[in-house]
C-alpha cells in the first residue's frame, strides 16, 4: 500500500514538474483585473474584449520571442479592495509578466502599490487620475498608462464649454466617492474660471445613489447653461433622467466615464444635446482605427467603445515592450515600456513621458438621438 | 419659493418609499420585539421580483411600437406589483419560519444576529453569477439592471414645480396601504389577535390565539409592503442591484424609530419627515451631508425622545 502511494506521489510530482516546465518555456502569462460585473460592468467587459483581440492577433503572428501569450483575468466587481486582492493573486500565485488594468482610477490606485512592490509592470488602459502613476511626488517606477490624464481631460471640456459653446454659467455635480470624478471636476472648475466663466453651483452625490433630485433642484434654481457631471455611466444616466423630469433643459457635460452602451439604454434620450470628452471615436476614418473596429465587430459584435480601444492599446504596448526587452523579468520589461515612443495605438499615438503618462489628443463627442457623434478633436 | 416647493415634492416622493419600508419594520418589531434587519433586503428582492415578472409577462415600454394600450398597461402593472408582493410575502414567511421561529425562545440578541445573517445571505446570494438562464437569469449577479417602465411617466408643471404621476400614485398607494393596515390592526379579529400577541404572546396563546400563524402573517404583510415600495421606487428610479436595499433598509429603520417603532402612523410620518429632512439638507447645504443627517436624526431622537414621535401616545403597540 505504502509503495503504491509513493509511486502515485512520485508520478504526480513528475507530472507537476513537467507541466511547470512546459508553461515556463512555451507561454507568457499576462494578467488582467477588470470590473466584469458591478455598476461599471461594461468597462471591464469592453477592456477584456480589447485585450483578447490583441492577444489573438499577437499569437496569430507567432507570439512574442517564440512564446504564446495567455491572458488570465480576474473580476473585481467594481470594488477597489477586490482589485487589490486580484492584483496580488495574479502577481504572487499566477506569476504574470505584465499586469493590465484597471479602468477606474480608484481601483488602479489600489493596485499600483502592489505592482510597484513586486516589481511587475502595470499598464492601466484608461485610468486618468494623475495620482495613479504617482507615489507622492515621485513617479511609481512600475506603473504606466496609455491614456491622457485628468488635468488635460478637465481642461478639454472647460475649453470646449467656454470657447466653442460660449457658455458663462456652469454647475458641477460630482461623485465624491470617486477619485476620478473629484479630480476631473476640480480641473474643469479651475480651467473654466481661468477662462472667465462662473461655476454657479458645485454639488455632490455618491456613486450608487438612487435620487439626485435634491441637488438638481438647487442647481436648477441657479440657472446654469450646462451641468458638468463627471461620473460613471449608470449614475450619469439616472442624473440625466431626473434632470429632465425636473424640467432642466440645459445640456450635461462629462468625461470618458460616460462611454458605455448602457448609458443610452438607461438614459432613454435624456442625454440628447449633451457632450463628453473621450479617448477616441470609432467614426475616425483612419485605416488603423477602421481595421480595429471591423475586426472587433467580427469577433464580438457591437461597436468598440474607448475602453475596448484602450484595452487593446495597453495590451499592444505591453507586447511591443516584451518583444524589445532583453529578457522577460519585471525590470527589463519595465525599462522597455518606459521607452515606448510614437507607438501607433487605435486610441492615438502613444509616447510614454517621464511621468509614465501618454500624451495624446482627446475628442469631444455630442449625443444626438441617443447616440454619440464626433464633434471635435482637442490637442494637448 | 419654487425651489422650496420642488424640494417638498421630491422629499415626499423619497419619504413615501421610506414610509412603506418602515411599516414592515414597525409591524415586526411591534409583535416580536425583533429588529428584522433583513427587511431592507426583502425590499431589494421585491424589486427583482417585479423585474423578473415584467420580463415574464412581457411588459412593453411606453415608447414601444405600437405603444401598449391603457388596459394592457393597467393589467400588467397590477400583475407585476401584486406578484412581487406575493413573492415577497412568501419570502417573509420562509424567513420567519426557518430563520427566526426556531430561535424565538432564545436570547433576543441571537435573533438579531440571525437577522443580519439573513440579510447577508440575500445580499450576497443575489450577487452570485446566474445559475439558471431560462426563463429568467437567476441569481441576477452584481451588475445593475434597468427596471422596465410599467407605465408612462406623465409630468405636470405648476408654477415651475414639476411633479409626475409616479409621485402621486406612489403617495396615494402608500396612504392607502397605511390606512388598510390601520384598519386591519384595529378593526379586524386578526388585528385584535396581533395586538394580543404583541401584548403578551404566552397569555395570548393560552387564550386560544394561534400565535405562530399570527406572527407568520405579520411577516407576510410587512414583506408584501416592502415589495410594493420597491416596485413604486424602481419605476421612477430604474436602476436595481443586489445591494440597493441596504441603504433603503437602514433609512427606513431610522424612519421607524423616528416615528416611534411599533406605531403604524408613526412609521408613515417618520418616513415622510426623514425624506423631507434629507431633501432640504441636501438641497440647501452640502449634499454630501445627506446620509449623515439621516443618522444624526436617529441619534437625536434616541437622546431626546427615545419612544419616537408617536411612541408615547400609542398605548397598544402593533
Amino acid at each position: 500500500m505504502r509503495l503504491v502511494r509513493a509511486a502515485v506521489l512520485t508520478t504526480l510530482a513528475i507530472v507537476a514538474a513537467a507541466c511547470q516546465k512546459k508553461s515556463a518555456s512555451d507561454t507568457i502569462l499576462i494578467g488582467h483585473v477588470g470590473s466584469l460585473t458591478g455598476a461599471e460592468a461594461s468597462f471591464g467587459t469592453s477592456t477584456e474584449n480589447g485585450i483578447r483581440l490583441a492577444v489573438e492577433e499577437i499569437n496569430a503572428r507567432g507570439g512574442i520571442k517564440g512564446k504564446r501569450v495567455v491572458v488570465k483575468t480576474y473580476d473585481d466587481q467594481g470594488k477597489p479592495e477586490e482589485a487589490a486582492v486580484a492584483a496580488t493573486r495574479l502577481i504572487t500565485q499566477d506569476k504574470v509578466t505584465v499586469l493590465l488594468g484597471e479602468v477606474a482610477s480608484s481601483r488602479s490606485l489600489a493596485m499600483a502599490p502592489i505592482a510597484d512592490a513586486n516589481q511587475v509592470p502595470q499598464i492601466t488602459p484608461t485610468s486618468t487620475n494623475p495620482r495613479v502613476t504617482k507615489d507622492g511626488d515621485k513617479t511609481r517606477p512600475y506603473v504606466f498608462r496609455v491614456c491622457f490624464i485628468d488635468p488635460f481631460q478637465g481642461t478639454v471640456m472647460a475649453k470646449f464649454a467656454r470657447e466653442n459653446l460660449k457658455l458663462e454659467r456652469v454647475a458641477i455635480l460630482r461623485d465624491v466617492g470617486s477619485d476620478y470624478s473629484v479630480g476631473l471636476a476640480d480641473y474643469f472648475k479651475k480651467k473654466f474660471e481661468e477662462l472667465g466663466g462662473t461655476i454657479v453651483n458645485d454639488q455632490s452625490f455618491k456613486g450608487g445613489d438612487q435620487d439626485f433630485k435634491a441637488q438638481l433642484t438647487t442647481i436648477k434654481g441657479k440657472k446654469p447653461e450646462l451641468i458638468y457631471v463627471p461620473g460613471y455611466y449608470t449614475d450619469v444616466a439616472l442624473v440625466a433622467r431626473q434632470a429632465r423630469e425636473l424640467g432642466i433643459k440645459v445640456p450635461l457635460g462629462g468625461g470618458d466615464g460616460w462611454d458605455s452602451a448602457k448609458l443610452y439604454e438607461i438614459a432613454q434620450g435624456a442625454l440628447d444635446g449633451s457632450f463628453f470628452s473621450n479617448h477616441y471615436t470609432h467614426e475616425n476614418p483612419d485605416p488603423l482605427i477602421q481595421n480595429f473596429v471591423k475586426r472587433y465587430r467580427e469577433k464580438f459584435g457591437g461597436t468598440p467603445d474607448s475602453m475596448a480601444a484602450l484595452g487593446y492599446d495597453a495590451a499592444q504596448v505591453a507586447f511591443a515592450a516584451m518583444a524589445r526587452a532583453t529578457d522577460l523579468s519585471g525590470p527589463a520589461v519595465r525599462d522597455a515600456i518606459a521607452t515606448t515612443r510614437n507607438f501607433p495605438g487605435v486610441g492615438g499615438t502613444i509616447t510614454i513621458d517621464s511621468d509614465h503618462n501618454a500624451v495624446k489628443s482627446a475628442v469631444v463627442l455630442g449625443i444626438e438621438k441617443n447616440k454619440a457623434r464626433f464633434i471635435a478633436t482637442v490637442n494637448p | 419659493m419654487t425651489e422650496f416647493l420642488q424640494h417638498l415634492v421630491n422629499g415626499l416622493s423619497v419619504g413615501t418609499i421610506y414610509a412603506l419600508v418602515a411599516l414592515g419594520y414597525t409591524m415586526v418589531y411591534g409583535v416580536l420585539k425583533l429588529i428584522n434587519f433583513a427587511h431592507g433586503d426583502v425590499y431589494m428582492v421585491g424589486a427583482f421580483a417585479g423585474y423578473y415578472l415584467s420580463e415574464l409577462v412581457g411588459v412593453r415600454p411606453p415608447w414601444a411600437d405600437p405603444p401598449p394600450g391603457a388596459g394592457e398597461v393597467f393589467v400588467k402593472a397590477t400583475i407585476v406589483t401584486m406578484g412581487a408582493m406575493i413573492i415577497c410575502g412568501l419570502l417573509g414567511y420562509v424567513i420567519e419560519r426557518f430563520a427566526y421561529r426556531p430561535l424565538r425562545h432564545r436570547a433576543r440578541l441571537t435573533a438579531l444576529i440571525t437577522a443580519i445573517g439573513v440579510s447577508f445571505l440575500l445580499e450576497f446570494g443575489f450577487q452570485l453569477s446566474p445559475l439558471v438562464h431560462t426563463p429568467i437569469e437567476f441569481p441576477p449577479g452584481p451588475s445593475p439592471r434597468v427596471f422596465p417602465a410599467l407605465l408612462e411617466r406623465v409630468g405636470y408643471e405648476w408654477a415651475g414645480v414639476s411633479l409626475s404621476n409616479y409621485d402621486i400614485i406612489g403617495l396615494l398607494v402608500a396612504l392607502g396601504l397605511m390606512l388598510g393596515l390601520q384598519f386591519i390592526v384595529y378593526r379586524t379579529r386578526f388585528g385584535t389577535a396581533m395586538r394580543a400577541v404583541s401584548f403578551d404572546s404566552e397569555v395570548a396563546g393560552l387564550m386560544g390565539i394561534p400565535v405562530n400563524r399570527i406572527i407568520s402573517w405579520t411577516f407576510i404583510l410587512g414583506s408584501a409592503l416592502a415589495a410594493a415600495a420597491a416596485v413604486i421606487s424602481a419605476v421612477s428610479r430604474p436602476r436595481i442591484e443586489p445591494l440597493f436595499g441596504l441603504m433603503a433598509g437602514l433609512k427606513a429603520f431610522v424612519a421607524a424609530v423616528l416615528g416611534g417603532i411599533g406605531s403604524v402612523p408613526g412609521a408613515m410620518v417618520g418616513g415622510l419627515v426623514l425624506g423631507l429632512a434629507e431633501e432640504y439638507v441636501a438641497g440647501y447645504t452640502d449634499s454630501s451631508y445627506r446620509d449623515a443627517i439621516a443618522f444624526t436624526v436617529l441619534i437625536l431622537v434616541l437622546l431626546i425622545r427615545p419612544a419616537g414621535l408617536f411612541g408615547r401616545f400609542t398605548v397598544e403597540k402593533v
